[in-house]
C-alpha cells in the first residue's frame, strides 16, 4: 500500500553519502586495528594532515583540482546517458597537447602559451573522447569498452611520444623538455601575496580557481542552456528526445567531447601547474578516480567540489598518516581510497533501502 | 467430460493504486477445451493470468483449479497445481541447451548427468505423445523463435503442467509457425489438456478456441462459445461501442485539407510493413477517429505523421507542403513551427520526461523556440510562466511546477502534455490514446478541449483504442486493420456492426455503410475448433 515514497533533499544528498563515508571509515577503522594502531589516533592523523596546517590544505586542494576535472568529466557523460571510463586515457592525450601546444609556441609571450596550452589539453582531450563517442553514436560500439581499450592506447601512445619525438633530448627518462620559462600558472599562494595574505607555499595553482569556473560552467550549461537541457533529455529518454526532434547520437558525440576535453584539462594542474614538463604517467589514475568522485557528488557540480576535496584529503592525509604510522603503509592507504569508493560508489544504494523504510515508518507513525 | 472446469475464478479482484486491474471476475475453463482470451492491451489479461500463475495475489476472490480453492502463493504453487505458462517473453537462458532448459529447476540431484538421463528418458516419451521433435542436445540460443516456443511448452508439460496459459503465443510466430502451434494446440487438447489462449488477434480466437472470454477495462465483459460468435462481434464487445454522442456542433463549410496522406507505406522497427497504402485526409474543423484493435498499425501511422518514422512510398502533405515522401523526412521541430502538434501515444515513455520536472516538460518539443531560448540560454521566467499559466487554465494539481513530472497522477500529465501542445496553437493536432490511464473528470475535460479547438476551425486526427470516445468526439472515423484503412465512415452513419467488421478486417466501401460484403482480406476467418 506504502506508495514509493522518495527521501527528503536532505537525506538523499547529505545522510546517505554521509553515512557511506562513515561505513567506510568503520571498516577502514577496523583494519587499522587489526594492525594493532589506535584507529582514532589514525584519523585524526589523517585529519590533521590533510586539514591542519597551510601547507596540508594547499595538497589537499592540489589533489582535489585533479578530481574536480576528472569527476566534472565523468560526470557530464552521465547527464548524456553513457559511462566515460576514459578519463584516464583523455587527460594523457590532453597532458600531451598541452605540451604540444607549448612547444609549439615556442619563446611566444609565457601568457599566450599557457592559453595554447589550455585550449591543446581542451581540444586533444575531446579528440580523444570523439573517436569512442563517434563509435557509439553512429556503429553502436558500446563506450564502456571502447573507452577502456582507448586507456590502453593513449597510454602506449604517451609512452612512445615520451621516449621517442618528444623526449628530453639526451634524456633517458620517459619525460619531456621543461618548457620554456615563465610558461607556468601562478601558484595560489603567489596570488594571496599580492594582495596580502601570506599562505605557505605549495603546489596549490590557478587551475584551482579553473576548476571551479569549470564547475560552475557545467551547472550553467546543464541547467541554463538548451544544449544542455537537449543533453539531458537525450540522456533521459531516447524515444522523448526523437519526439522532441533531438538528435541522440549528436548529443552523445557533444557530451563526450565535453567529456573529454574536461578530463583534458586535469593536466593544467599536474603539468603548467607543477611539473612544468609531461611526465609518462602523471594522470596516476586520477581520471578513474573522477567516476567514485562523480557519483558520490550526485552528478551535481556543488557535490563533485566536495568529493573532489574528500578525495584530495585522503590523497593528502593519507600520505602524512604513512609516513606518521609506520605500520601503516601506502598500500593502506590506497584500501582505505579503496574502501571509500566501494561505499560511496559501487555500494552507494546499500544504506538506501534501510534509510527509505525508517523514513517510512516514521511518516505512517506520523500519520498515525 | 464436458462440464468439469479446470479452472474457476469467483470474483476475482486486484488492483494497483487507483486502478482496478481485474473486478470481480468470474472466469470459468472447461476441462479438455481450449479457452480464448481477448482483450486489448491493458484491460487487464496480464494481470488475471499473472492471478493464475501465482505471480500476484489477488485482493479478493478465489482462485479453484479443479475444483478445489487453490492459494497460489508463488509460480511453482501454479506447478504443483498442474498450471504451466508459456510467457509472450520466454524464460529460456539462451547459452543453455533445450534439455537444460527443461529441466531447470527440476534438476533432480547434484549429479547433473544422472539427472540429464533422467530427463532424457521421460521426455522422449512425452515427445512422441504430442508429436514434438525438439534439437535437444542444441543450444536455445541457436533455434528458431517457434522452436524456442515449443521447447517452453514442453517444459511445462515436463513439469507436469495439465493446464496450459499461452500468453500471446503467436506475437512473435511467422504464420508458417502459427499454424504448427495451432496443430500442437489441438492435439493437447486432444490428449485432454486445458489451453488457455490469450491474444488480441481476433482471427485467431476464431480459428482456435472452444470457448472465447472478452475483457475490458477490468471487467469480465462475456463469455461465447466461439461457434456462436463471429470476429466482428468480439471486436465490438473488446472496444465497448456503445454510441453515446453528446458533443453538438457546428459544421463548417468550404473547409481546406489541412494533412493528407497519399498512399502511405512503412515499416515497423522488426521491418515488417507496418503501413500498407494508407489514404487519408484530414480537413480543418474536423476530428478525423482512428479506430482499430491495438497493434494494426496505428502507431506506425503517428509516427509518420509527425516525422518519427521514414515512409517507405506515398507521400505525405501538410498545410499544403509534403512533409514526407520516400526519400525525405521532416523533423519534428520544423512540423512544430508549421502548426503540428502531437500528443504522443505513450505519454510516460515518449511524451514526457519522467525524472524531469513538470517545467522542464512544458518546453518539451519546444526547446528551440524563441520563447524559451535565447542565443542558447534558456529564459527561465518564460518558462516558469508558461508553466504556471499552463496549470491554472488545466487545473492541475497539485499545483507545483518543480515536482518532477513522474510524480502527477496520470489525468494530470496528460493535462500537462495538452496545455504544452495548446499553447502553440497549433492547426493540426495529432492526438495518440487522448485519455489512456486518465481519471474520469479528466477525460470530460480532454474531450471538451478537442471539441472546441475543433470548433475553432483545426484540424485533429485522433487515434483511440476507445470506440466510445471516437464515437463521442470524431467528424469520421477510419478503421485501421493490418496496416490498412479497412474503412471511412461518418459518425452519423457509424454503428457497431459495421465498425467490428473492419477492425476484423473486412474492407467497406466508403461512409455508406455495408456496401457489398466480399470480403478482401482472408482473415475473417473460419468458423470455431472442429470438435
Amino acid at each position: 500500500m506504502a506508495a514509493v515514497r522518495k527521501l527528503p533533499f536532505w537525506a538523499e544528498n547529505i545522510l546517505l553519502p554521509s553515512l557511506n563515508l562513515l561505513a567506510a571509515f568503520v571498516v577502514s577503522g577496523l583494519v587499522i586495528w587489526g594492525l594493532g594502531e589506535d584507529p582514532f589516533l589514525a584519523l585524526s592523523l589523517l585529519v590533521e594532515g590533510a586539514f591542519g596546517y597551510e601547507e596540508a590544505i594547499g595538497y589537499t586542494f592540489y589533489y582535489a583540482t585533479n578530481f574536480i576535472f576528472t569527476g566534472l568529466a565523468v560526470s557530464i557523460a552521465f547527464h548524456a546517458g553513457h559511462f566515460n571510463i576514459g578519463g584516464e586515457g583523455q587527460a594523457m592525450i590532453g597532458g600531451l597537447g598541452l605540451t604540444l601546444a607549448v612547444f609549439l609556441m615556442g619563446d611566444a609571450s609565457p601568457f599566450l602559451s599557457i592559453l595554447i596550452g589550455i585550449i591543446g589539453a581542451a581540444v586533444f582531450g575531446a579528440a580523444w573522447a570523439y573517436i569512442p563517442a563517434y563509435l557509439q553514436a553512429k556503429r553502436g560500439s558500446h563506450i564502456v569498452i571502447t573507452t577502456i581499450m582507448f586507456n590502453f592506447i593513449a597510454s602506449a601512445l604517451l609512452a612512445y611520444m615520451l621516449v621517442g619525438p618528444l623526449q628530453r633530448p639526451g634524456g633517458q627518462m620517459p619525460e619531456s623538455a621543461d618548457f620554456p620559462d615563465g610558461v607556468a600558472l601562478t601558484h595560489i599562494h603567489e596570488l594571496l601575496s599580492y594582495i596580502g595574505i601570506s599562505f605557505e607555499e605549495g603546489p596549490m595553482n590557478v587551475s584551482l580557481l579553473i576548476a571551479f569556473a569549470c564547475a560552475w560552467g557545467f551547472w550553467f550549461l546543464l541547467w541554463r542552456t538548451r544544449f544542455g537541457y537537449e543533453l539531458r533529455v537525450a540522456g533521459q529518454s531516447a524515444d522523448a528526445a526523437a519526439f522532441a526532434g533531438i538528435s541522440v547520437p549528436r548529443m552523445t558525440i557533444l557530451a563526450m567531447m565535453v567529456s573529454g576535453a574536461l578530463a583534458g584539462m586535469m593536466g593544467l594542474n599536474e603539468l603548467l601547474g607543477e611539473q612544468l614538463r609531461l611526465l609518462g604517467n602523471f594522470t596516476l589514475g586520477y581520471g578513474f578516480v573522477g567516476i567514485a568522485v562523480a557519483f558520490m557528488g550526485r552528478n551535481h557540480p556543488v557535490g563533485i567540489v566536495l568529493a573532489a576535496v574528500l578525495f584530495g584529503a585522503l590523497y593528502q592525509g593519507g600520505a602524512e598518516l604513512a609516513f606518521e604510522m609506520p605500520s601503516i603503509t601506502r598500500d593502506l592507504i590506497v584500501m582505505i581510497q579503496g574502501l571509500v569508493i566501494l561505499f560511496a560508489g559501487a555500494m552507494e544504494h546499500m544504506f538506501r533501502t534501510p534509510l527509505n523504510r525508517l523514513f517510512e515508518r516514521f511518516a505512517s507513525q506520523e500519520a498515525v | 467430460m464436458s462440464d468439469l472446469l479446470a479452472i474457476e475464478t469467483r470474483e476475482l479482484s486486484k488492483r494497483f493504486g487507483e486502478v482496478r486491474a481485474n473486478d470481480a471476475i468470474n472466469l470459468q475453463v472447461k476441462a479438455g477445451t481450449v479457452h480464448g482470451i481477448v482483450g486489448e492491451n491493458g484491460a487487464g489479461k496480464s494481470t488475471l493470468l499473472k492471478m493464475l500463475f501465482g505471480f500476484y495475489q489477488p485482493d479478493n476472490g478465489d482462485i479453484l483449479i479443479d475444483g478445489d480453492f487453490v492459494h497460489l502463493a508463488n509460480p511453482s504453487g501454479a506447478m504443483d497445481h498442474g498450471v504451466g505458462m508459456v510467457h509472450q517473453h520466454f524464460m529460456l537462458v539462451e547459452p543453455f541447451t533445450v534439455l537444460e532448459n527443461i529441466m531447470l529447476g527440476a534438476e533432480g540431484g547434484r549429479n547433473l548427468e544422472e539427472g540429464k538421463a533422467r530427463a532424457r528418458a521421460a521426455l522422449t516419451d512425452l515427445e512422441e505423445k504430442f508429436g514434438f521433435d525438439l534439437p535437444l542436445d542444441e543450444p536455445v540460443e541457436n533455434l528458431p523463435v517457434g522452436v524456442r516456443q515449443r521447447a517452453e511448452i514442453l517444459k511445462a508439460l515436463y513439469k507436469g503442467a495439465k493446464t496450459l496459459i499461452l500468453d500471446e503465443p503467436t506475437a512473435v510466430l511467422t504464420p508458417q509457425e502459427c499454424d504448427q502451434l495451432f496443430e500442437l494446440v489441438k492435439l493437447l487438447r486432444a490428449q485432454g489438456n486445458t489451453v488457455l489462449f490469450v491474444t488480441h488477434k481476433l482471427h485467431e480466437i476464431m480459428a482456435i478456441t472452444d470457448d472465447v472470454t472478452v475483457i475490458r477495462a477490468g471487467k469480465l465483459i462475456a463469455t461465447r462459445k466461439t461457434s456462436e460468435t463471429s470476429a466482428a462481434d468480439l471486436a465490438e464487445l473488446m472496444v465497448g461501442a456503445k454510441v453515446s454522442r453528446q458533443v453538438s456542433r457546428e459544421d463548417k463549410t468550404n473547409r481546406q485539407s489541412r494533412l493528407e496522406l497519399k498512399n502511405v507505406s512503412a515499416f515497423n522497427g522488426q521491418g515488417h510493413a507496418a503501413l500498407k497504402g494508407v489514404s487519408l485526409q484530414v480537413k480543418d474543423g474536423e476530428v478525423l477517429g482512428i479506430a482499430g484493435v491495438a497493434g494494426n498499425g496505428q502507431t506506425e501511422l503517428l509516427e509518420v505523421i509527425t516525422g518519427l518514422r521514414r515512409i517507405s512510398d506515398g507521400s505525405i502533405e501538410f498545410s499544403g507542403l509534403t512533409i514526407a515522401d520516400k526519400s525525405t523526412v521532416t523533423d519534428p521541430i520544423t512540423l512544430r513551427q508549421k502548426g503540428m502538434a502531437h500528443v504522443a501515444e505513450d505519454r510516460l515513455k515518449t511524451g514526457v520526461v519522467e525524472s524531469m520536472s513538470a517545467k522542464e516538460n512544458i518546453m518539451l518539443g519546444y526547446q528551440t523556440e524563441d520563447e524559451f531560448v535565447s542565443i542558447g540560454v534558456l529564459k527561465l521566467k518564460n518558462i516558469e510562466a508558461r508553466a504556471g499559466a499552463c496549470f491554472e487554465t488545466q487545473d492541475v494539481r497539485p499545483r507545483n511546477i518543480d515536482l518532477p513530472i513522474g510524480s502527477f497522477s496520470g489525468g494530470n500529465q496528460q493535462k500537462i502534455v495538452i496545455a504544452r501542445e495548446l499553447a502553440q496553437s497549433p492547426q493540426l493536432m495529432v492526438i495518440g490514446q487522448p485519455t489512456r490511464g486518465v481519471d474520469i473528470g479528466a477525460v470530460t475535460k480532454i474531450h471538451d478541449q478537442i471539441t472546441e479547438l475543433r470548433n475553432d476551425g483545426k484540424a485533429l486526427l485522433v487515434v483511440s483504442a476507445d470506440l466510445d470516445e471516437l464515437l463521442a468526439i470524431s467528424d469520421r472515423i477510419a478503421v485501421m486493420c493490418e496496416g490498412e484503412i479497412t474503412g471511412v465512415m461518418r459518425v452519423e452513419d457509424a454503428d457497431e456492426k459495421t465498425l467490428g467488421l473492419m477492425m476484423a478486417g473486412q474492407k467497406i466501401d466508403t461512409s455508406k455503410g455495408l456496401a457489398g460484403n466480399a470480403p478482401s482480406e482472408p482473415s475473417t476467418a473460419p468458423t470455431g475448433g472442429s470438435l
